[in-house]
């Protein structure tokens, strides 16, 4: 394909959308699949087949829209009148969808609220549940289908690429620092760096790697990027790989998201064939192929070197660095690592420009942040909020609390290497240096509500006890400090802690923290010693009477 | 992903076929086993034919996973990990499945259930009988 096609490509996909009287897309990420999407679909086709509507409407599948709680969704679009989005559907609405609200509104009639049966299973779109969220990274879940590349191409799909063709692997590396995107996989360090430092080491072979190794549990913002957006992730790669001369690219995802593997090789199959992997891509002469990797669950792997490892076939274990992955990584070449969210943010950022980038969010973190927000809070599901926003903004007002009339006690960022942030500390701007000063860190994006009702020590052990089976063994300060501590929160979590308990706990803490070989054992301590800072009363009522 | 494919064919990875494996590839039966037992995903034993699948990830542990497990546990007679004596079902907890807006949630073979209340673990052996969720690889094992 040459480059002027794609645009030719996208104002024909758009014409073809627009030929059709309304469209009604079809949430088809994992969550919504498990309560029946698919039987919607067929459904849907079926009723506007017997009813002779199949041309005026279109029926498509898309991306997760974020409320997963108020799944299965659909949503309805159309040119004369605004978006309604049905929630909590069933196979057996479809033809109540089509007669009560389809056909009247393709007749040119304005439905201002579904009624009746119906009036329960629609979600407000002014809701600041939606209104207060700035999707970036998730702009194509609810609006393109993953697994028709010409709907990615639509709007302005690959276009990124195609201006990136334009520019030297220098002036990438310089666009993406100007921008001040930083790796969203929870260290946060600048994107542009690190690529700038691959692009720096001269070699004949050169990795560029995706790290689809999500392992926090409660999280699954890269689940549905890569299942709801997987062109996105392939063209951040394309542009990483111009930005670091790669000659190799490999997407390394999760064996327990087997349907972000079928759509990330649907949509590698689609761009070879639209010529936009593989040979003489875009016709510029430079070609580029991927492969894929999957892990077979190991926590561990997710951190850079374990993932070399795992991909090599072996045992995820770390290795000591320096050297760095940048330096000396997968085969011992020079390799970069980069996360799902943060690839999925680089075609964005050529299209629009470094400047509009780093207009959102604060001096120190740029741009949007996904979040997978669950536990006790009423809206349960994916956002992407500007960093910058509250904590208390987005679990009280986007998330509407706890929906019960419990209270909220903390909230808990960054997983198993993240902390407890007490209810009286809500009102923090989300940032990386924000989190960090309150003793827990940004992460992958879990963001886990708790009430009064839960016990800040069993969910702190909860943690701990994931890392010590996670561990990898390698280490001493983390196979042995891990389970030292655990031990200790299994006593007080059976109200027999002691007095001297606060200060083995720190101790063994700082051993972790300063000596073992990667992030799992050095952040495992980050529950355990944030919910002593925030919540020792709870500890010293577990403790035994002298 | 050699040992990704014997996973996915038998359920679990055979002695022999890791020994065939490793003939093939040059790499000692030490290695492979080096890297099934590492890996949660690979099992060593045969499981039965329903693997009920707890989500024990933090969103679905707050919601009550633990309870959907005790629940199975209790029904058949057995511990996670384990399979039935006449390998009708096994049980395992298993890390987050990124399905965190319908917690807490099971699999039986894949297939996702989600919203579980607590008599979860009674609803989850009632539904692997009633929808008999992708039992084809066991049905191929049985044939062979």
């Amino acid at each position: 394909m040459k480059p002027e096609e794609l645009e030719a490509k996208a104002a024909t996909e758009l014409a073809k959308q627009e030929a059709f009287a309304a469209r009604l897309i079809c949430c088809t990420s994992t969550g919504c699949q498990s309560s029946g999407a698919s039987a919607i679909k067929t459904e849907l086709l079926a009723e506007l087949k017997a009813k002779g509507l199949e041309d005026k409407v279109h029926v498509g599948g898309t991306g997760c829209m974020g409320l997963c709680s108020k799944g299965p969704m659909v949503l309805m679009t159309s040119k004369t009148q605004k978006d309604v989005l049905f929630s909590d559907i069933k196979p057996e609405m479809a033809s109540m969808m089509i007669e009560q609200v389809v056909t009247p509104v393709i007749s040119g009639e304005t439905i201002e609220k579904p009624t009746g049966d119906l009036e329960h299973h629609t979600l407000d779109l002014n809701d600041p549940f939606f209104s207060l969220q700035d999707r970036v990274v998730l702009e194509n879940n609810g609006r393109s289908c993953p697994e028709k590349i010409e709907e990615y191409i639509a709007h302005g799909g690959y276009q990124g690429l195609k201006k990136a063709l334009t520019m030297s692997a220098e002036e990438i590396c310089k666009e993406l620092l100007d921008a001040g995107l930083r790796g969203r996989g929870g260290a946060g360090f600048p994107t542009g760096l690190k690529w700038d430092l691959a692009r720096k080491v001269e070699s004949e072979v050169k990795y560029v790697i995706c790290n689809g190794d999500e392992g926090d549990p409660g999280a699954f913002m890269d689940r549905s990027v890569l299942e709801g957006d997987p062109h996105a992730v392939i063209e951040g790669m394309l542009i990483a790989a111009r930005a670091i001369n790669a000659t190799h690219g490999v997407f390394y995802i999760r064996g327990e998201y087997p349907l972000a593997v079928e759509r990330i090789e649907k949509a590698l199959k689609q761009a070879r064939v639209t010529g936009l992997v593989g040979k003489n891509i875009l016709e510029s002469g430079w070609s580029f192929n991927f492969e894929i990797r999957l892990g077979a669950g190991a926590f561990v792997c997710g951190e850079e070197t374990a993932l070399i490892a795992s991909i090599e076939g072996k045992r995820g274990t770390p290795r000591p660095r320096p050297p760095f992955p940048t330096v000396k990584g997968l085969w011992d070449q020079p390799s970069c690592i980069n996360n799902v969210e943060t690839l999925a943010n680089v075609p964005r950022i050529l299209l629009n420009g470094a400047k509009w980038f780093a207009s959102k969010g604060t001096e120190k973190s740029k741009g949007t942040k996904v979040f997978a927000l669950t536990g006790k809070i009423k809206n349960n599901g994916l956002v992407e909020v500007p960093m910058g926003i509250t904590l208390r903004q987005i679990v009280e007002v986007i998330g509407s609390g706890t929906g019960t009339d419990r209270k909220i006690k903390a909230i808990q960022t960054g997983g198993p290497s993240g902390g407890m942030i007490p209810e009286h500390q809500l009102d923090t701007p989300v940032s990386y240096e924000h989190l960090q000063q309150l003793g827990s860190m940004m992460g992958s994006g879990g963001m886990i509500v708790i009430d009064d009702h839960d016990s800040v020590i069993e969910l702190v052990k909860f943690y701990l006890e994931f890392c010590v089976d996670e561990s990898c063994g390698k280490c001493a300060p983390c196979r042995i400090g891990g389970t030292q501590i655990l031990r200790i929160l299994e006593r007080f979590s059976k109200g027999e802690g002691k007095q001297e308990d606060f200060a083995t706990i720190k101790k063994l803490a700082h051993a972790m923290q300063k000596a073992s070989l990667c992030g799992l054992g050095q952040t495992a301590p980050n529950p355990v010693l944030s919910a002593l800072k925030h919540f020792e009363s709870e500890f010293l009522e577990k403790c035994q009477q002298a | 992903m050699a040992l990704h494919d014997l996973q996915g064919l038998y359920g679990y990875v055979p002695r022999d076929a890791a020994l065939v494996l490793g003939g093939e590839l040059g790499v000692p039966l030490a290695r492979i086993y080096e890297v099934v037992t590492f890996y949660n995903y690979f099992k060593l034993e045969a499981p039965g034919k329903y693997i009920i699948s707890v989500c024990t990830g933090t969103a679905c542990h707050i919601k009550g996973s633990n309870a959907v497990l005790e629940g199975v546990e209790k029904e058949l007679h057995i511990h996670e990990g384990e399979s039935t004596p006449d390998k009708e079902y096994h049980l395992q907890g298993v890390r987050c499945l990124g399905c965190c807006g319908l917690a807490p949630i099971a699999t039986i073979n894949g297939k996702v259930y989600g919203k579980l209340q607590s008599d979860g673990g009674h609803y989850l052996i009632e539904r692997a009988q009633i929808d008999k969720p992708m039992a084809d690889v066991h049905e191929q094992e049985a044939s062979e």
